[in-house]
């Protein structure tokens, strides 16, 4: 056995059957074989065949996907492994415009037979369809490229480092949250790796190999004579790197009240960090409910960008095609017509980018065979764009794709999803000590927490994982059962200052869900710390 | 297809454990098969036709287990899944939480199969999602909604003679129906082990209907509130307790079921002393399988009597450190009711609020149990025993501990999700602000 199998071997499978939401089936091959992916003339061969069967049986359109995917999940607990887990999963869908409607059918037998009857099959659900099909889909026009690769700039493919190293890695972490006073600790690497293959009608034959990775842990302080706990997260961000994100250098640090991270993570200063604020958070005081400014740091608010910024501005859900699932959205297409909505204030500058590099949604093409972009959606706080797909173009009179399509699975089909949404940086220099020092009554708040908003995107609430209390320009102490609640509109237009270019990092998730049946993608969101004055705070403490 | 029998599984997974030569050898065999029909718009936006089938091994010497997957069915692959599942657990690092493997175990058959559900076909579906369709375009509305149905099976053996086999289906529908000025909008989901008790027509009406229902919805301040929550809603929010139901997490300290001091809260009277749970894998409104993934028999349990906490589930591993029977907590949670219907509920409350459903419920604080979210899609004043008006949506701020101690009535149990859940009456359900949603 080569050095590069065992390596790959040594976490091929354990664990899978611990995990039931990954997908877990796939033909067996060579691990070696994995890694470097299938030969594209294969896959240009295989492809032709459905593409050819598709429109042999009537299909105006057709487009096939053929994927490898790989997830290795290393996760542990106190001074154990509790599982390694490598899956795979590979097999090829295919997705056909007939009679108007759009037809899908996925295999996992990835031979020609299988795919020409699968193509078939496609065909035959969307002429089934049609009986009761309304307005017939109509597919902005898009140039083929022919034969083109696209690959996630890595310098380490987490793949091929050892599941050895690995472990001792979070061991270590486990260790570290012991000592400085943590009852109990959970750490994850999670690795992905997309094999994509996409071809069409059109005359695209484009081959992509993404990569991202998700380290994270959580640590848990417990005070037996009052029964109180308390948790902290990992300040790391998912990002579409290699495993080089593990390796971070001084300038990839933020100091400040704690360390954040920017460009790569160390996670056994985090984890230090974490046991010692867990401890401090069993005996911070309760927060007064009221009206604060409040100050958020990247790592926090890139999740209400997520949910009050990047759903609100997916054209399927302003349209109604989420209704029943994630809902609708408050930013109907009158508004932006008007084209004088002002969702924020003046210093509100959001724009939607595939192009980022390092972050999660980054690839070259998206899986309807669009070549991906960045456009503005908020423009000095005015509404002017959405995000939208081939069939929903013409609704906003694009003449192309903005290329938000994508599909978790190979068994799954496409349909529109977030592409990065990001807040820009503050035009002005401003740093996060600046911004604190005008803030007369206020919390900074650090990391991800509690999230949920309405069907419309109006009403949100949104916890987090350290709160600072901030009085008369200075942070004075922690505080507990920290939630704040607003407006989404309301809330954009109290932000009164973004810190500049130099505090911006990314926040993400790799796990949004969306659709039914329900699919989870990857996606970041970049910022500077900014401020929103005035937001209405409440308490959560509650007895039982 | 990807539906084998008892018989064509236990032949794959004899065969399987036969190529072991490990101390012990655990293998798993599921397969699925299913369609879909997603629509919004009142047109079709998405349909599909899944089928798979996977094999799961898992290899132990000593303490050292490793695991493999596969998809192919031949003699060679599957050897070869087996030797990557040994190399694999040469490979592993010890667990010391590993449990001897389970003997043979006695197992009654359970009822989740039924044979319409599993002859559903692409035109099935279509049919009746035009049944559906037709409701909301003679009324003038906008529905989206989901169809799905899948039947699958799921089967283990183990190399100390453990051998389990289940068979089931299932079809869920659900509809979001909307005013053509977005000023109301309606809900109903359902899911069933059997076809012929989906009626898409019946239920499309009721969601047509809370769509016309709740148009120029009233704003009402937040605040405490009487509400009358529908079984739908009732099981939204419920849902995130019954996960809270381990000895684990209660025993280490970091659940709302740990005692101060240390200890669980395992006998103590939680909630008030109408509420009773329990789950039963042989109901026959909501069957579920009757063994656990690692084997283990799933038996009618009793998790709350009149209020106290009678059990909580144990693992094979904690149970066996702390000297009791394991019990693997079941799917299917059943509460126990009275006779009244929703609409008699309704009647019987001075002042109060009806929630069709609950949205985006998410933790907010784990110590109690306290969930933050929003009602959706239907939410109705009520006043001396009548609905009086649509209002708008409320998020709520509540831990389902605190609602079960405050309820005052219970209705008639129905299916809903994956639980058997009567309407209820709560007092001082807490509403923290309002949302323009619709």
């Amino acid at each position: 056995m080569k050095r590069k199998d065992f390596l790959y071997l040594s976490g091929m499978g354990m664990g899978a059957l611990m995990l039931p939401n990954l997908s877990a089936f796939g033909t067996p091959i060579d691990p070696l074989q994995a890694l470097d992916g299938v030969d594209v003339r294969i896959k240009k061969e295989l492809a032709d065949v459905a593409l050819n069967a598709a429109k042999s049986k009537g299909a105006s359109y057709a487009d096939i996907r053929i994927g490898r995917y790989l997830n290795q999940f290393v996760a542990t607990r106190e001074k154990q492994v509790q599982g390694v887990a490598n899956t795979e999963s590979y097999g090829v869908g295919i997705r056909v415009l007939a009679d108007g409607c759009w037809g899908f059918a996925a295999t996992n037998n990835v031979t020609k037979d299988a795919i020409a009857k699968a193509a078939e099959q496609a065909v035959a659900v969307a002429k089934a369809n049609a009986k009761i099909q309304g307005e017939p889909v109509q597919l902005a026009p898009q140039k083929g490229y022919g034969e083109v690769s696209w690959k996630t700039p890595i310098e380490i493919n987490s793949f091929e480092v050892p599941v050895k190293e690995k472990v001792d890695l979070l061991l270590n972490v486990n260790d570290i949250a012991l000592q400085n006073g943590a009852n109990f600790v959970n750490s994850v690497i999670f690795a992905v790796n997309e094999q994509k293959y996409f071809a069409s009608t059109d005359g695209s034959y484009i081959d992509q190999d993404v990569h991202r990775i998700y380290p994270n842990f959580n640590v848990t302080k417990i005070d037996r004579a009052s029964g109180q706990f308390k948790t902290r997260n990992s300040l790391s961000s998912p990002m579409g790197k290699g495993y080089e994100y593990m390796h971070a250098r001084p300038e990839d640090k933020v100091s400040g009240i704690v360390t954040r991270y920017k460009g790569r993570y160390d996670m056994l200063e985090d984890v230090k960090e974490a046991a010692r604020v867990a401890s401090e958070k069993i005996k911070a005081k309760s927060v007064e409910p009221g009206k604060y400014d409040l100050v958020l740091d990247p790592s926090h608010l890139w999740l209400t960008i997520h949910e009050s910024v990047g759903h609100p501005t997916e054209l399927d859900r302003v349209l109604g095609y989420e209704a029943n699932y994630a809902g609708t959205s408050f930013l109907t297409l009158d508004k932006w017509e008007s084209k004088k909505f002002k969702f924020g204030s003046d210093k509100v500058n959001i724009v939607a980018d595939k192009t980022q590099v390092g972050s999660l949604g980054a690839v070259g093409y998206d899986d309807e065979g669009v070549k991906c972009k960045k456009w503005d959606l908020i423009k000095d706080g005015v509404l002017v764009n959405y995000q939208a797909i081939r069939d929903q173009a013409h609704i906003i009179g694009l003449t192309e794709s903005q290329g938000c399509c994508y599909s978790q699975g190979w068994d799954d089909v496409q349909f529109q999803r977030m592409a990065n949404v990001s807040l820009q940086p503050g035009k002005e220099k401003l740093s996060v000590d600046d911004m604190i020092k005008n803030v007369e009554k206020g919390i900074y708040i650090i990391g991800d927490g509690s999230f949920s908003i309405d069907q419309q995107r109006y009403n949100f609430q949104f916890g987090g994982q350290i709160f600072y209390e901030i009085k008369e320009g200075k942070i004075v102490g922690m505080l507990n059962d920290v939630s704040y609640q607003a407006n989404t509109q309301e809330f954009w237009n109290s932000c009164n200052a973004v810190c500049d270019e130099s505090d911006y990092r990314l926040g993400g998730s790799f796990n949004d869900g969306k659709g039914q049946p329900s699919q989870s993608s990857a996606v970041s969101h970049g910022s500077s710390t900014a401020r929103f004055n005035g937001v209405n705070v409440i308490n959560t403490a509650r007895k039982i | 297809m990807a539906i084998l029998s008892k018989e064509e599984a236990q032949a794959i997974l004899k065969k399987v454990v036969g190529f072991s030569k490990a101390d012990f050898c655990e293998v798993s065999l599921r397969g699925s098969d299913g369609g879909n029909i997603r629509y919004a718009r009142n047109a079709v936006s998405t349909a599909g036709q899944i089928s798979t089938m996977s094999l799961g091994v898992s290899s132990t010497y000593g303490k050292k287990t490793g695991s493999a997957t596969i998809n192919e069915f031949d003699d060679a692959s599957l050897e070869k899944v087996v030797r990557r599942a040994e190399e694999l657990a040469m490979l592993a690092p010890e667990n010391p939480e590993f449990m001897p493997l389970l003997g043979p175990q006695t197992f009654p058959e359970s009822k989740t199969f039924n044979a319409n559900t599993a002859a559903m076909t692409p035109d099935t579906r279509a049919e009746m999602v035009g049944k559906s369709l037709g409701v909301s375009k003679a009324a003038g509305l906008d529905a989206a909604g989901f169809l799905e149905n899948s039947t699958n099976f799921n089967s283990i053996m183990n190399s100390k003679g453990l051998f389990a086999y289940n068979k089931g289906t299932n079809v869920s529908f659900s509809v979001t129906v909307r005013n053509k000025q977005g000023t109301g909008s309606g809900y109903i989901e359902q899911d069933f082990n059997d076809l012929a008790k989906m009626d898409t027509l019946a239920l499309s009406k009721i969601a047509a209907s809370k769509a016309n229902g709740s148009a120029g919805a009233k704003a009402i301040e937040p605040g405490k509130y009487t509400v009358i929550l529908e079984p739908l809603a009732a099981s939204d929010i419920l849902g995130n307790m019954f996960r809270g139901f381990d000895a684990r997490s209660a025993d280490e300290g970091r659940s709302f079921m740990s005692k101060k001091g240390g200890g669980t809260r395992l006998g103590e009277q939680l909630f008030s002393e109408n509420v009773n749970i329990y789950s039963d894998p042989m109901n026959a409104e909501i069957p579920s399988s009757t063994w656990s993934g690692d084997g283990l028999p799933v038996k009618r349990t009793q998790w709350v009597e009149k209020g106290v906490v009678k059990n909580l589930a144990y693992s094979r591993f904690w149970a066996s450190k702390k000297g009791v029977e394991p019990l693997p907590f079941s799917r299917g949670v059943i509460i126990e009711g009275g006779t009244q219907s929703l609409a008699e509920l309704i009647k019987s409350t001075e002042k109060g609020i009806l929630v069709t459903r609950f949205w985006y419920i998410r933790s907010v604080d784990p110590q109690t149990l306290l969930l933050t979210g929003l009602t959706r899609d239907g939410t109705f004043y009520i006043e001396n025993g009548e609905i009086k008006f649509p209002i708008k949506n409320f998020r709520f701020n509540e831990s389902p501990v605190i609602m079960l101690n405050n309820v005052e009535a219970l209705g008639k149990p129905v299916r809903t999700g994956s639980g058997l859940i009567p309407p209820m009456k709560i007092r001082d359900f807490t509403f923290t602000s309002l949302s323009d949603a619709i």
